[in-house]
C-alpha cells in the first residue's frame, strides 16, 4: 500500500486533522482491517518472524526448565549483586506495559481521539509485556514450586509474607495490573470480535469468535452497558498507570543501597516506563502497519504524537538523571556521591554512557518535525530507547556490586543463561504479539469509526456547516 | 473474496454462530459456582489446618508392647532415667537395651512379651522402636534448648504417663511451634517440674510466676528462619 497522500500532521486551526485516511465509509474500514486476519495465509514476513520468535520463546522455556532443575547458580547473580539479570528484565518488561495502560485509560478519559487506532495493540503489548515481566520474579525466587508463598493465605506454618516489604506490594501491584489490563483489553475487543464472528466464512472461526464475542448483537442496550463498563474500567486503570511503576520503584527506593534510596524514584520510574512503553509501541507499530496494510489507520499523525510523548518523557528521564547527580552532591553523603561517580566512571561506566546516549541524546532528534515524521529516524530512535531503557535498569541494579562494604565488592558478569533468557523473553513477547495480530482485531474498529466524519455527519441545514465534518456537537 | 459491496448488502451465506440453547444453563452454573467455591475453599482450609492432617493420634505398633503408663505413671520412673540425654543434647536418646536390662534382668525375665528384648541383649542388635514424634528432616529441633528453659515434656508430648501405647497429641506443625515462640509464657514451668507430666503450667502457677520465669531465664525465642531451618 502506498503512503497516504494527505498530510494529516499539518495543524490547521480551522479544521481537525483527519485520523483515518483514504476511507470515508465505515464498511470499507471494516473490510480493510479484517482483510489481513481473514486471508487464509498471512504474509511471508509473518511466517519468518514467527519462526524466529517462537524458536526463541521455546529456548526461553527450556532455559527456565534448566534453571529449575539446576538451580539459580546458572545465572551470574552473586553476593552482593543478588538481583542481577532477572530483576533487570522484570523492571524492563513491566515498564514496557505502561504505554498500553496510559493510552487505553488516561488518553481515553482525556478524550484524545488519536488513541483509537493504537490502543488495541498497545493494550495487547501491555499484557504480553506483563507476562514476560511476571516470569522473572517467579523464577528468581529459586524454588519455583513454592512461589504461591508470595501470596498471603492461611497455612499450617503460620507464615505470612512481609507486609512491610515493597517486594510484596509488587506482587499485588503487578497482579492487579495484569487483571485490570486483561479485562480492559477483552471488554474493548467484544464488538470487534462480534464483527469477526459475523464475517466468518468457516465454521471454526464462527464458533471461536462467537464464543469470544459473548453473544454481542450490537443492540443499543449492549452498547450502553459496554460503554459504561469501558468507562469504569478506564477509571479503574488510571491510577494503575502511576501506581504500578511507583511500587516497582519502591523495590529500590525503600532499600538503603546508595544510588537507590531516593524519593525521586517513583516519578522518575513512571516517566521512564511511559517513555520505554511508547518506544515499544512505535517499534511494533512501524512494521505492523507496513505488514498489515494499516497505514490509513495508524497514520503519520499517530506516530508523530507518540514521538512527541517520547520526547517529553525522555526529557523528564534526562532531568531525573541530572537530579540524581545533584542530590548526590548536595546531600554531601559520601556513599551516595561515590555511587554516582562510580556509575559514570566506574567499572560499568560504558553501560551508563550507553544509557545516557540512548535515553537522553537520541530522543532530542524529535525536536525536529522532519525527524518525528521520518520512519527510519523514528525507528532508530525508538530502538535506541528500547536499548537505553534496558541499560537504565542494568545501571541501577548493578549499583549493588559496590555498596558500603568494600570487602564484599565484586564484579558482576552475566552468564550465557542470563543473556539467552533476555533474548528468549523477547521471543516470548514477539510470539504472543504475532499471534495477536494474526488472530485478533488489531485495531479497535468500532471505536475507530466513532472518530470518522461519518459518525458526526450533520444533515444539511442543521446547526453549523454541513461541511464541518469533524465538528463537535454544538449545544 | 469479499468486497465492500458485499458488506453493504445482506451477507451471502454467512456462517452464523448463535449460542445453543443449553448455554442458558451457564448462568445458573456460574452463579452456583460462585456460591460453592467459598464453601469448598473453607472446607479445604479446615481440613488443611486440622490436626488430622498433621498426624495427631499417630500410634505405630512397637516391637515390644512397652507401656509408658506402667513405667512413667504407676512406677513413677523419671523421663530422664531412659531418655538420659534430653537435658544436654538435641535428641532425647532412645534407651539402649542395657537400660531396660537394669531392671528386666530381674523383673519378669520369663515374659513372652520381653522375648525381643532378650534376643537383642543376646545378639547385640538394636530393637527397632518406631519413632512417634517425627519432624521433617529440614527442621532442627533441640531438646536441651527447650528443657533447660522450662518447657516441660508434657507440653509437646502430652500425658505420656497415661498412655499404654504412645501416640502424637500435638500437631507439631510450624504454626504450632511458632505459637509458642511468639508467646512462650503460658508454656513455662520451673526447672524442677520439667519431667512432672501432671504439672499444668496454666493451672498450677499464677501468671506472675510465669512472667518471672520468662524474666529469670531471659527467654525471647527467635522467629528467624535459620533458627530451625539451618
Amino acid at each position: 500500500m502506498n503512503e497516504p497522500t494527505i498530510d494529516n500532521t499539518f495543524e490547521d486551526p480551522c479544521q481537525r486533522a483527519p485520523l483515518v485516511l483514504n476511507h470515508t465509509e465505515f464498511a470499507s474500514v471494516t473490510t480493510a482491517i479484517c482483510q489481513a486476519n481473514e486471508s487464509p495465509r498471512p504474509p511471508r514476513a509473518w511466517y519468518i518472524a514467527f519462526a524466529i520468535s517462537s524458536t526463541l520463546a521455546s529456548l526461553f522455556g527450556l532455559l527456565v526448565l534448566y534453571l529449575i532443575i539446576t538451580g539459580v547458580g546458572v545465572w551470574g547473580n552473586h553476593s552482593p549483586t543478588m538481583w542481577g539479570f532477572p530483576i533487570i528484565n522484570f523492571v524492563f518488561w513491566i515498564g514496557i506495559g505502561h504505554a498500553g495502560t496510559l493510552i487505553s485509560a488516561i488518553l481515553f478519559l482525556f478524550r484524545q481521539k488519536w488513541r483509537t487506532a493504537i490502543n488495541r495493540f498497545a493494550e495487547a503489548m501491555t499484557i504480553f509485556a506483563v507476562i514476560c515481566a511476571g516470569t522473572f520474579p517467579v523464577i528468581h525466587v529459586g524454588r519455583v514450586w513454592v512461589v504461591y508463598w508470595l501470596f498471603p493465605f492461611p497455612n499450617q506454618m503460620d507464615l505470612w509474607p512481609q507486609f512491610r516489604s515493597p517486594l510484596l506490594w509488587d506482587v499485588f501491584a503487578v497482579s492487579t495490573y495484569f487483571t485490570v489490563s486483561l479485562m480492559f483489553w477483552y471488554v474493548g475487543m467484544i464488538p470487534d470480535l462480534a464483527t469477526f464472528r459475523d464475517r466468518a466464512v468457516t465454521k471454526t472461526r464462527a464458533i471461536i469468535y462467537g464464543i469470544l464475542a459473548l453473544g454481542w448483537c450490537g443492540s443499543t442496550r449492549h452498547w450502553h452497558r459496554y460503554e459504561r463498563a469501558y468507562l469504569l474500567l478506564a477509571a479503574l486503570a488510571t491510577p494503575l498507570v502511576l501506581s504500578v511503576h511507583s511500587v516497582v520503584s519502591f523495590d529500590f527506593a525503600v532499600a538503603q543501597v546508595p544510588g537507590w534510596h531516593s524519593t525521586i524514584f517513583p516519578p522518575y520510574f513512571v516517566a521512564g516506563a511511559i517513555f520505554g512503553g511508547f518506544a515499544m509501541v512505535v517499534t511494533l507499530a512501524v512494521p505492523s502497519r507496513q505488514l498489515w496494510g494499516l497505514k490509513d489507520f495508524i497514520t503519520m499523525r499517530h506516530l508523530e504524537n507518540m514521538n512527541k510523548i517520547i520526547l517529553l518523557t525522555g526529557s523528564i528521564v534526562g532531568y531525573a538523571y541530572l537530579m540524581e547527580f545533584f542530590t548526590a552532591w548536595y546531600s554531601g553523603a559520601r556513599y551516595e556521591s561515590f555511587a554516582f561517580i562510580n556509575r559514570a566512571f566506574g567499572q560499568h561506566a560504558w553501560a551508563y554512557w550507553i544509557m545516557l546516549f540512548c535515553n537522553v541524546a537520541a530522543p532530542q532528534l524529535f525536536w525536529f518535525k522532519r525527524c518525528r515524521r521520518s520512519i527510519p529516524v523514528m525507528f532508530f530512535v525508538v530502538m535506541c530507547v528500547n536499548v537505553g531503557m534496558w541499560f537504565e535498569r542494568f545501571v541501577i541494579v548493578i549499583s549493588l556490586e559496590q555498596d558500603y562494604l568494600p570487602s564484599s565488592w565484586a564484579y558482576f558478569a552475566p552468564t550465557w543463561v542470563d543473556l539467552a533468557m533476555l533474548i528468549g523473553s523477547m521471543g516470548l513477547f514477539l510470539t504472543l504479539f504475532l499471534l495477536f495480530i494474526r488472530y485478533l482485531p488489531v485495531i479497535a474498529m468500532a471505536e475507530l469509526k466513532a472518530v470518522m466524519p461519518e459518525a458526526n455527519a450533520h444533515p444539511a441545514g442543521a446547526h453549523g456547516s454541513a461541511d464541518d465534518q469533524n465538528g463537535e456537537a454544538v449545544s | 473474496m469479499r468486497t465492500s459491496k458485499d458488506i453493504d448488502g445482506p451477507l451471502e451465506t454467512p456462517v452464523r454462530f448463535v449460542f445453543p440453547q443449553w448455554s442458558n444453563l451457564l448462568l445458573p452454573t456460574v452463579i452456583g459456582a460462585i456460591l460453592v467455591v467459598p464453601i469448598y475453599a473453607a472446607l479445604v482450609l479446615t481440613y488443611g489446618l486440622s490436626p488430622v492432617t498433621h498426624n495427631v493420634g499417630y500410634m505405630p505398633i512397637q516391637p515390644i508392647p512397652f507401656s509408658h503408663k506402667i513405667h512413667a505413671g504407676e512406677l513413677g520412673l523419671d523421663c530422664r532415667y531412659c531418655h538420659n540425654t534430653v537435658e544436654y543434647a538435641a535428641k532425647a536418646a532412645i534407651p539402649p537395651t542395657q537400660t531396660c536390662m537394669t531392671c528386666h534382668a530381674q523383673v519378669q525375665p520369663e515374659s513372652e512379651a520381653l522375648k525381643p528384648l532378650w534376643e537383642s541383649y543376646g545378639e547385640g542388635t538394636a530393637i527397632l522402636w518406631q519413632r512417634v514424634h517425627d519432624l521433617p528432616d529440614y527442621v532442627f529441633f533441640d531438646h536441651s534448648a527447650h528443657v533447660e528453659r522450662g518447657v516441660g515434656c508434657a507440653t509437646c508430648h502430652g500425658r505420656i504417663d497415661e498412655m499404654d501405647v504412645v501416640f502424637q497429641t500435638q500437631p507439631l506443625s510450624m504454626g504450632w511451634c511458632l505459637e509458642c515462640h511468639r508467646d512462650p509464657e503460658p508454656n513455662l514451668r520451673p526447672l524442677d517440674e520439667i519431667t512432672n507430666l501432671a504439672f499444668d503450667s496454666l493451672r498450677d502457677q499464677t501468671a506472675q510466676v510465669r512472667r518471672g520465669l520468662l524474666d529469670i531465664s531471659h527467654i525471647s525465642p527467635s522467629e528467624d528462619c535459620s533458627t530451625c531451618h539451618r
